[in-house]
């Protein structure tokens, strides 16, 4: 613990880039590789289930404290972080923990989800007896979740490498599907040899940035791949050792939901591994993207409903080809691969690529993506590899307006009127610095049925309330569409967006998913442009 | 014996303001931080230790008169005395005794150790005006001369790495306090004006301070600047340094990564939550008037704890200079 609380406050202490993975690097080349584990665990986003309600945590720290109720609202509201509030407000510190990071996750953190509260109250206090200040912050992001210091899985990825000596690209797969801290795991995250791999495990999807500016900085039309940005469920299809495996971006395994997609792994050789984007589809078009909730939250699929919404993969890159990662072959090559698998008259949809001599051409085109259901162009560089995240340079995706942002719900508080029984006002956050900053408000957009689910969360989720309002674990993500976008000082992210509504419920992202304030500043930066 | 005008702290039985935001005719001045010495009042009177540092600030053709801590002097009605506050160089509480009873006005003041000052003496009253700087029980500081060496630690590290270590510290006080106890022979040592200015000043009251260096390695040079300096042109001529800054107001995180320095030391020279409850404690008053920073807080934990607690607001200017 004392190593992970000086990382912590390495990580914490510096706001740069470099600095941070040399903190990592060193903790990871020091650690036992089961403190490893947990340390990766926790700064990736990967917490267990949450443990603890944060007023009983309070509860105690404040008796432990000496301390009354609205003096630990004056110092939470100076602090602005729970965990650290406690740190601070807890009696001056007397030992100091030798006890390594698992040993106070395996046997003192996971037992107090089974324990009754007066033992959880016990544990708590002794635990905080035996432990000095950054110890106990670190102990406390634990106990809470709130785990973020400003580090991207990307840069954990790239510390594991560095320390490990495999290529990023490797590790962030590695670091991808169903996996337990322990030991094993990461001396097998670590091992040069790579053969043991779980077969389910798919790699990690290369995002595209928004285009900022304008597109002709981006060249001669004729070095891009442009394909239609279709609006489905962004997925990977496996199919290794005769068995079929569908992910979602969100590294959920969905291959029970589609069906056809499980039928159609069978259809193709052995070792393969395709990018696509789900689809309802019919008659040679995708059906709005309505119709997918429809079959989405369902458990059981019947005839009726597989019948009326079938889905297709709209394939976009071919990622392994027969057992061999190709990510490293230039696209063209990919594609040509990927066309030549496709089974006709299959589940497997092409994904068309569009074709125009200028730029003025491409933009009268990009004027129908409304009508064909897109939301406009991605246009991929001729010749580039297929990259691990979001890397400036060779995806762009150049969408129409409305500008979308996925956003995460942070506040709601009730409606007006006939919906004042139900939360039906959010405020939504974005990720800046780790932190969620809120963003923007939307009130519109939902089905009713979607607005009561909303509710039922937020009943269930408040971690604190000011009035009405009422914060809500981060957890919904949605996709927020609006208007315009501008610069303002009056909004605390320093943005203003003008007719904000929600344009889905992004089931399949999680709340680490949702964009940065960065990535909107991009979409200033683009929009000013366009409106000179 | 006092009451609140709006000027500040005024004492009708001797005709006197204690820290006046605005002009008057008498201020008396517990130290020289520009929240507590302002300029233009026709008379001052303050502590010996603390002249030269309240003329800096006042002007030089300031009236000011200075008594040595502990002597009485008769202000009108009232008994006048400046005792040793542990703020910094000459700062001073102030005591009132007037018929019998006794006032102290604190300042600002801490208790923990600081070789450039005198250690706070407490002073038992009727009544205790305290600040609050401070005044929540996350505030809490730890030993100062291990947070200079965690400064010289990241000095150090910094050298190793290349690059100059700027730190951040109120040139009134806080600088010198931190240069008192520094190991300066690691590299170049250079001084912002603001900071050397009063470095000078103390250097007169016999208090030994490092020298800046000249020339040097920039890149393994310790920059003491005004906390103002952060993000000036000055800064430049140092390349990619690592900021730092050293104030009580470290000890949260969110307040060092708002500023987006690299690095916060928390060493305050205000009293903690501990300090201020002991300072009052000490002071056997029954009433507790309470000015300056978490006010509410304060009042309200003392009223719990059965004291007679009242809040004082002052008119004070929007840069707080002691931290
Ligand atoms: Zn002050
Ligand atoms: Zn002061």
């Amino acid at each position: 613990m004392k190593a992970f609380a000086a990382l912590y406050a390495a990580l914490d202490q510096t706001t740069k880039t470099n600095a941070k993975v040399e903190a990592l690097k060193q903790y990871l080349a020091a650690a036992a590789p089961e403190d490893a584990a947990w340390a990766i665990t926790f700064l990736i986003g990967r917490r267990p289930k949450r443990l603890l309600e944060s007023r009983k945590l309070a509860q105690w720290a404040m008796e432990e404290a000496g301390v009354p109720d609205w003096l630990f609202g004056e110092c939470y509201h100076a602090v602005g972080d729970f965990a650290e509030t406690m740190a601070l407000l807890l009696p001056p510190a007397e030992n100091s923990s030798a006890l390594p990071l698992h040993v106070w996750i395996e046997e003192r953190l996971l037992p107090l989800r089974e324990a009754d509260d007066e033992t959880r109250r016990a544990r708590l206090v002794e635990a905080w007896r035996e432990m000095d200040e950054p110890q106990r912050f670190a102990w406390n992001k634990l106990l809470t979740g709130e785990f973020r210091v400003g580090v991207s899985q990307t840069l954990v990825v790239r510390a594991i490498a560095e320390a490990s000596g495999i290529a990023p690209e490797v590790m962030a797969h590695r670091l991808m599907g169903d996996w337990l801290p322990s030991a094993e795991f990461w001396r097998q995250l670590v091992a040069h040899d790579t053969r043991d791999a779980d077969i389910s495990r798919p790699y990690p999807f290369c995002l595209a940035y928004p285009v900022e500016g304008e597109v002709e900085e981006l060249g001669d039309p004729a070095e891009w791949q442009i394909e239609w940005k279709w609006d489905g469920i962004r997925s990977q299809l496996i199919r290794r050792q005769r068995q079929t495996f569908v992910w979602s971006r969100g590294e959920e395994l969905m291959t029970d939901r589609f069906p056809e997609l499980d039928a159609l792994g069978a259809l193709l050789p052995e070792g393969t591994v395709i990018d696509g984007e789900i689809l309802p589809w019919k008659d040679g078009a995708p059906l709005v993207f309505a119709q997918m909730q429809r079959r989405i939250g369902r458990k059981v699929l019947g005839p009726k409903i597989l019948g009326e919404v079938p889905v297709v993969l709209v394939g976009y890159d071919l990622l392994e080809w027969n057992g061999e990662d190709v990510r490293e072959r230039p696209l063209e090559w990919r594609r040509a691969r990927l066309e030549e698998m496709a089974p006709a008259g299959s589940a497997l949809v092409i994904s068309p690529v569009v074709r125009g001599a200028t730029w003025d051409e491409l933009r009268a085109l990009r004027e129908e993506s409304r009508g064909r259901k897109v939301e406009g162009f991605m246009l991929k560089r001729y010749g580039s590899p297929y990259r691990v995240g979001r890397k400036k340079g060779d995806w762009w995706k150049w969408k129409i307006n409305p500008y979308t942002v996925d956003c995460v719900l942070i506040y709601a508080q009730p409606g007006n009127g006939r919906r004042a029984s139900l939360f039906t006002d959010y405020t939504f956050g974005v990720w800046d610095d780790g932190k969620l900053v809120p963003f923007a408000k939307a009130y519109s957009g939902l089905t009713d049925d979607e607005i009561r689910e909303v509710d039922a969360f937020v009943r269930r989720n408040t971690v604190e309330k000011w009035g009405p309002v009422h914060a809500v674990k981060p957890e919904l993500v949605f996709e927020l569409a609006f208007e315009a976008i501008q610069k303002s000082s009056r909004h605390k992210s320093g943005i203003a967006v003008r007719f904000p509504r929600m344009a889905r419920w992004r089931k399949d992202k999680r709340a680490e998913d949702a964009d940065s304030l960065d990535t909107i500043r991009g979409l200033v930066a683009g929009h000013d442009q366009e409106n000179l | 014996m006092l009451e609140v005008r709006e000027a500040g702290l005024y004492c009708p039985q001797g005709d006197f303001y204690i820290d006046p935001a605005l002009p008057v005719a008498r201020a008396l001045i517990t130290h020289a931080h520009g929240d507590h010495a302002r300029a233009g009042s026709q008379a001052y009177l303050t502590t010996r230790t603390g002249e030269a540092l309240v003329r800096a600030r006042v002007g030089d053709e300031a009236a000011i008169e200075s008594l040595p801590y502990g002597a009485t002097r008769r202000v009108g009605e009232v008994d006048v005395a400046f005792h040793p506050a542990g703020h910094i160089l000459g700062s001073a509480q102030i005591r009132l005794e007037h018929a019998g009873e006794v006032w102290v006005v604190s300042g600002d003041y801490k208790l923990s150790p600081d070789p450039t000052c005198m250690p706070f003496e407490p002073i038992r009253c009727h009544t205790f005006v305290t600040e609050s700087t401070f005044a929540l029980p996350i505030f809490r500081w730890g030993d100062a001369a291990g947070v200079v060496r965690e400064i010289e630690e990241w000095w150090r590290g910094n050298r190793e790495a290349g690059r100059a270590s700027v730190l951040f510290a109120y040139p009134v006080g806080k600088a010198q306090r931190i240069l008192s106890q520094l190991d300066a022979s690691g590299g170049p040592l250079i001084y912002q004006e603001a900071v050397e200015r009063v470095n000078a000043i103390y250097r007169g009251q016999g208090i030994a301070l490092p020298h800046a260096t000249e020339g040097g390695d920039l890149s393994q040079a310790l920059v003491i600047a005004s906390p103002q300096m952060q993000g000036s042109a000055w800064l430049r001529r140092f390349g990619k340094a690592s900021m730092a800054f050293a104030s009580g107001w470290m000890r949260i995180r969110g307040t060092r990564r708002r500023r987006s320095l690299d690095r916060g030391f928390v060493i305050s020279d205000h009293a903690d939550w501990p300090g201020l409850l002991q300072a009052i404690g000490e002071s056997g008053a029954e009433n507790v008037w309470v000015t300056h920073g978490y006010v509410g807080a304060l009042v309200r934990w003392l009223e719990e704890n059965g004291k007679r607690a009242v809040a004082v607001e002052l008119k004070l200017p929007a840069e707080e200079a002691a931290e």
